[in-house]
């Protein structure tokens, strides 16, 4: 009798519940910052196809393991489905500010993911901090932007500061492993935020690991001519060259170097150009034995089960390119957004940013290679890992940390002259 | 703050600088062409290189033809562009207000760009193996075979272009349309003839240029802005109009450019150029060959 009684009250609150959650079915509006033209535009247009994959596993539900994934809708919020409004901010810092604003303003958006280039995020984030409105980073690496003391800027991914230690930490164990010595490293640098604030880590890193910084070279991205500064590398003559560069530089600066000759014998470069899947379809055989920093590695795949399952979705409407760095970072960023929104159970900006601060996502259900998603104070994600990636006859390998390491390093990289 | 390098960097960089002026040059003479006939600057002039380099780079992605043999193709197809675009847009604009040439061609631009990414995507493409490639060593340094193949046909076509203005019947009745309009009618030459002509011909210098760029360069949609600023820049340094300040004007930008970068600092390659050409024009604003 009581048992029945017990059910009977809940039955009754559970009915009670029902009408106030239906009136909270409605729609969570999310504003995504990308650029989708412009010298970056593939990495935006990337980003935009893998959120509306997310979106149609949220909205739609889809068979994969994802909490978000099983039910139509937020189910938290009755159901409520997610729209998201698309902005091409073009590269551009400003644009990025106004459009922000506008989201806000006039699109009425619950919460702000982007931008992409660290740049367009610091100025885009500021806007939200002002009004009040959480704003994600899925993908800026600079590591300024969560030492502003901002209280509604979160960033699930890995800064500069994390995956330049990682390069330092791999150095020193490489050496160890092999019986070398590395010396002296050369940084070269593009001008905007990502490229300064990362060449200004690199040089405190090394100065802390014990090695000379013999050039630290800045050039304004998007230059016609990279002849100057691999002239400038040549001469310097590093154990260790430490590239920052957007797309189009690091074609650039394989092509050039190629023509100067310059040999480096050890590259780790900072993603960003790096990893674009165009870079390496179109350059891999010259960029051979290059090392990138990664916070995301498609042959990690034996691990983890949710990698090919979103892979093979978005290559549905991605135009059959494979996930890659920036696709899968957005991903994870919009997830961890979403997840909040719906343990918020409320479209309240208070709520949505309380809700991102008690975030806790395990391993299990990212497709990154991090311990999970857990903010600190600062806003930044204190579950991340990041992973060393050599090209190796076309396509990237994982090579550090060891214990995760599909392949072993490739050193030195061979002379120009010695290829082909 | 200076730099003091070797010898051996200081050759690389001149040479370096040298191979790429040239092209920077023949970009900047269709620009200095068009302007000296009309006084017209195109700033759909990237746009332009961004097709002849997207006409390149197809030529050799669907038929296998590499960019040196694309060139007669790239020069066709922009000449054609030139042409059309003068007789749809310029021809029309010609009598009107200065802020409706401007806003004319600067659209033209965007609109270009944007078809360029709606129809061939923002991906970066390369023509990844071209006849011509890799390093030639020349007095004891290293320098990219493509760029040495397209500085030496730059030259050349400086010459052709130079032969022909100054030489041919067609060349002069141009070169007199472009130092008096009417009187040159009045003289019998079909003015509206030489001025498509001059479109036809300033864009198959690009064309040109595009290609022999396209062996050695990235090409994306918005490839072509990287090289107007220093086509203007270069037009202004060489004087409006003038076909060898052109040249002139590429190869000291390229030389200064380098040089910057290495004897100073890399970040401030632009601040020399730049710098040389605020000097130029206080001191000559008509260009170091300009006639105005």
């Amino acid at each position: 009798m009581r048992r029945i009684g017990l059910s009977v009250a809940a039955m009754l609150m559970a009915l009670a519940v029902a009408p106030a959650a239906f009136a909270q079915a409605r729609e969570v509006v999310i504003g995504v910052l990308y650029p989708m033209t412009g010298p970056s535009a593939q990495i935006g247009i990337d980003a935009r196809n893998i959120i509306n994959v997310a979106v149609d596993i949220v909205n739609n539900g889809a068979n994969i393991n994802l909490p978000l994934a099983k039910s139509k809708g937020l189910p938290r919020l009755g159901g409520a489905k997610v729209r998201v409004v698309f902005v091409d901010h073009q590269g551009s810092a400003a644009l990025g500010q106004s459009e922000a604003e506008r989201l806000i303003t006039q699109e009425k958006v619950h919460a702000l993911l982007g931008a992409y280039q660290s740049a367009v995020t610091t100025t885009a984030s500021q806007v939200a901090e002002r009004m009040g409105i959480p704003f994600v980073n899925a993908d800026s690496s600079s590591p300024a932007l969560t030492e502003r003391g901002f209280k509604w800027f979160f960033r699930t991914s890995p800064h500069d500061g994390h995956f330049s230690q990682v390069m330092f930490e791999f150095m020193q164990d490489f050496e160890k492993k092999r019986s070398i010595k590395f010396k002296s490293v050369a940084i070269l640098n593009e001008d905007t935020t990502f490229g300064t604030d990362s060449s200004k880590v690199q040089e405190e890193l090394a100065k802390k690991y014990g090695y000379e910084v013999v050039a630290k070279i800045p050039f304004r991205t998007g230059t016609t001519s990279l002849d100057a500064e691999v002239g400038r590398l040549k001469g310097a003559n590093a154990d260790v060259f430490l590239p920052s560069l957007y797309t189009s530089d690091a074609i650039l600066l394989t092509r050039t170097a190629r023509n100067l000759d310059y040999n480096p014998k050890l590259i780790i470069a900072q993603d960003a150009g790096y990893t674009d899947p165009k870079f390496v379809t179109e350059m891999g055989k010259q960029a051979e034995a290059a090392l990138t920093r990664a916070p995301f590695a498609l042959d990690l795949a034996a691990r983890k089960p949710l990698i090919p399952v979103v892979d093979e979705m978005f290559k549905k409407v991605g135009g059959g390119r494979d996930l890659a760095d920036v696709s899968a970072r957005a991903f994870t960023g919009f997830m961890t957004l979403v997840d909040a929104i719906n343990r918020a159970g409320s479209t309240d900006p208070a709520a949505i940013q309380k809700a991102l601060r008690e975030t806790n996502i395990p391993a299990d259900q990212l497709i990154m290679p991090w311990t999970g998603v857990k903010f600190d104070e600062k806003g930044q994600n204190i579950g991340v890992r990041a992973i060393l990636q050599q090209l190796q006859g076309g396509s990237y390998q994982t090579v550090y940390p060891f214990e995760l390491a599909a392949k072993d390093v490739v050193y030195p990289i061979p002379a120009w002259s010695q290829r082909r | 703050m200076f730099h003091i390098p070797s010898s051996e960097m200081l050759i690389q960089g001149i040479l370096s600088g040298i191979l790429m002026g040239c092209l920077y040059a023949l970009i900047a003479a269709g620009l200095s062409l068009i302007f000296g006939l009309m006084e017209i600057v195109n700033f759909a002039h990237g746009e332009f290189l961004m097709l002849g380099m997207y006409t390149t780079f197809w030529m050799y992605a669907l038929f296998h033809l590499d960019p040196l043999l694309s060139v007669p193709i790239s020069a066709a197809a922009l000449f054609l562009l030139g042409w059309l675009t003068y007789k749809s847009i310029i021809r029309r604009i010609l009598g009107g207000p200065m802020l409706a040439q401007i806003f004319a061609t600067f659209g033209l631009g965007i609109f270009l760009r944007a078809a360029a990414q709606f129809l061939w995507t923002p991906d970066f493409r390369q023509i990844s193996d071209p006849w011509v490639q890799g390093p030639v060593r020349i007095l004891g340094v290293s320098v990219g075979k493509p760029q040495l193949v397209a500085s030496v046909a730059c030259l050349l076509a400086f010459g052709f272009l130079y032969w022909f203005i100054t030489k041919t019947e067609t060349g002069m009745a141009l070169e007199a349309t472009a130092q008096d309009r009417q009187a040159a009618a009045l003289m019998g030459i079909n003015t509206e003839r030489m001025l498509t002509l001059g479109w036809g011909i300033g864009s198959a210098c690009v064309g040109v240029a595009a290609a022999f760029l396209a062996s050695f360069f990235y090409v994306f949609p918005y490839v072509g802005s990287l090289f107007a600023l220093i086509a203007f820049v270069t037009v202004a340094l060489g004087g409006f109009g003038s076909i060898p300040g052109s040249l002139v004007a590429g190869v000291i930008i390229g030389v200064i450019e380098v040089l910057g970068g290495i004897l100073i600092a890399p970040a401030f390659k632009y601040v020399a150029v730049f710098g040389l050409y605020l000097v130029v024009v206080l001191v000559r604003p008509q260009g170091l060959f300009g006639k105005f």
